[in-house]
């Protein structure tokens, strides 16, 4: 749509911008006023320059955080994009059992997250839970509060069983709008579903797949809620992910600079995966 | 393989019951039933726990609460959302692109580094512990996809619609309400449904936002499981009740809840 140009429209943006910049501009500037100081209580505060920063940039403790992030993020996003795709390809188009699909699917979606993580705490216990009584009774050793590997498969399950279904309703969203025509015309030419999925519904569906591929990041990488209420971090440190760390730095030792400096520098993480993902994902579009 | 195409939704829908079940299954059990045996359904089936939780005014208090804040959010970020994506949809201005991203960028914000700050904007203000206070911190998140969402159904509208209605002689504020918002009724539905979504879902700031008197449900939950020692029913009768508001939403908005993301743009 050709749009034309008016800076009235700016009146129409204020209430937002005003909204907005109150929530993100003055916490931010918070945030980084307190990176740069140090403070012993009392309101009384000293300048510390880049100290904090450097000191978590080196913190073996930030680095393992960091670790387990990444290898928390890459894993739900290796495995929850191709099995949503998988799903929302094997759904039906048309008909009463859609509604059904979608309704029951989204349901994840729609529960507080503390309630998602003391959902998995009770499915998981070793005796009341069925997750766990199963695991066990098929003679499985499985104990996610004291044993780290059990630890990491609950959280991964949980948070498949939470957010595939964003990601099938993504998915399914750019299927049904691709034309019948299309596939007549495949079906001429004699294509294998496989040259179909290929050549037609992927890239159909590269557009919401970026999104939910950007969401997802963003959201796994912010993830705090489920994995506190699920594992509290534990056993010992083993799944401590970067949030779970930085309010532990921030209101359980109220270590203000260092939680501030942590704080940004998580930030900028984020900012900076999720400008590579939408580079790397959109860039086939610019050319 | 077409016809066992079925099969694989079907197995991803019981894997996602499976868990909900247990949960509901467990709020009819009374504490003994769950800590002396294991059993696959309730035996002793029992409504104690939604007795409580409907009686004791702290529980059922922290449903009106979530409630409350949800629906103010959720209306405040609709209502603003609505000029500022018209606008994204129907002009060029100064610096239109780079306020787009950056509303966005909100977006990726973790709320674990907003917590502290947040506590102290609000404090300092004196809404702290109220419903406006939680209202407004969701809206960080909140507006931007709301405009992200309602800037895509509004592209999808032909501009011939407001020129038409200016030659009618409607003003624009409403030619606006009578005309617009009802054609986009739609991308308005399904903006709501996601502001009331991740607005229900949320606890880290609404917890941080709230002491007693706006206190959210699942602050509650997490209160009471650490306090009163491991009343797994009463939690897993909680638990269920969340549930349900967001059940309801699904299935009003379940037409369009696929549309609203594929209309947005990136």
């Amino acid at each position: 749509m050709n749009k034309t140009v008016n800076q009235k429209a700016w009146f129409f943006v204020a209430p937002v911008l005003i909204l907005v910049a109150f929530n993100a501009i003055v916490p931010l500037m918070t945030v980084v006023n307190y990176s740069v100081q140090e403070t012993f209580g009392d309101n009384v505060f000293f300048w510390a320059g880049l100290r904090w920063f450097e000191e978590i940039l080196r913190s073996p403790r930030f680095h393992d955080a960091l670790g387990r992030q990444l290898f928390f993020t890459f894993t739900i996003l290796a495995i929850e994009v191709p099995l949503g795709v998988i799903i929302a390809l094997a759904m039906p188009r048309k008909g009463p059992w859609v509604s059904v699909c979608l309704v029951l699917m989204a349901m994840p979606l729609l529960i507080p997250w503390n309630v998602v993580g003391a959902m998995w705490n009770i499915f998981g216990l070793p005796e009341l839970g069925l997750l766990g009584k199963t695991l066990n009774t098929l003679g499985f050793d499985y104990n996610y509060t004291r044993q780290p590997g059990d630890a990491w498969f609950t959280l991964i399950l949980m948070d498949v069983w939470h957010w595939t279904s964003l990601v099938v309703l993504l998915a399914y969203a750019g299927l049904v709008s691709i034309p019948d025509a299309y596939y007549q015309a495949a079906r001429i030419d004699g294509a294998s579903s496989w040259a179909i999925f290929r050549y037609i519904q992927l890239p159909k569906m590269k557009r919401v797949l970026t999104i939910a591929v950007l969401l997802r990041f963003m959201d796994s990488f912010n993830i705090y809620t489920e994995p506190s209420v699920l594992t509290g971090g534990g056993p010992g440190n083993s799944t401590t992910l970067l949030s779970i760390d930085l309010v532990k730095i921030a209101l359980g030792q109220f270590d203000l600079g260092p939680a501030a400096a942590m704080s940004l520098i998580y930030f900028l993480v984020i900012l900076l995966f999720s400008w590579i993902f939408y580079t790397v994902m959109t860039r086939g579009e610019e050319q | 393989m077409a016809r066992a195409k079925w099969l694989i939704p079907t197995i991803y829908i019981i894997f996602l019951m499976l868990p909900i079940y247990w949960l509901v299954s467990m709020s009819f059990k009374t504490t003994n039933e769950i800590l002396g045996s294991f059993t696959l359904w309730p035996q002793n089936f029992t409504l104690e726990n939604y007795r409580t939780i409907f009686t004791d005014p702290t529980w059922y208090s922290g449903y009106i609460n979530s409630i409350i804040y949800v629906t103010i959010n959720t209306v405040l970020s609709v209502t603003v959302a609505l000029p500022a994506a018209y606008a994204f949809s129907r002009y060029r201005f100064l610096g239109d692109k780079h306020l787009f991203f950056w509303l966005l960028t909100n977006r990726m914000a973790p709320a674990a580094v907003f917590a502290l700050p947040f506590f102290q904007l609000y404090s300092a203000i004196g809404i702290f512990d109220t419903h406006l206070a939680v209202a407004l911190a969701h809206t960080l998140f909140n507006i931007p996809l709301a405009v992200w969402i309602l800037e895509g159904f509004m592209s999808g509208v032909p501009k011939q619609l407001d020129e038409t209605a200016y030659v009618d002689g409607y003003s624009f504020p409403a030619f606006f309400v009578k005309i617009f918002v009802p054609t986009i009724a739609a991308g308005v539905g399904v903006a709501a449904f996601f502001c009331f979504m991740f607005s229900w879902v949320e606890l880290l700031l609404a917890k941080t936002l709230t002491a007693v008197a706006a206190k959210p449900i699942a602050a509650t939950m997490t209160k009471t499981a650490s306090s009163s020692g491991y009343e797994l029913g009463l939690l897993a009768a909680a638990g269920t009740l969340t549930i349900i508001p967001g059940a309801i939403v699904i299935w009003f908005v379940r037409n369009y809840i696929a549309k609203g993301f594929a209309l947005g743009r990136v």
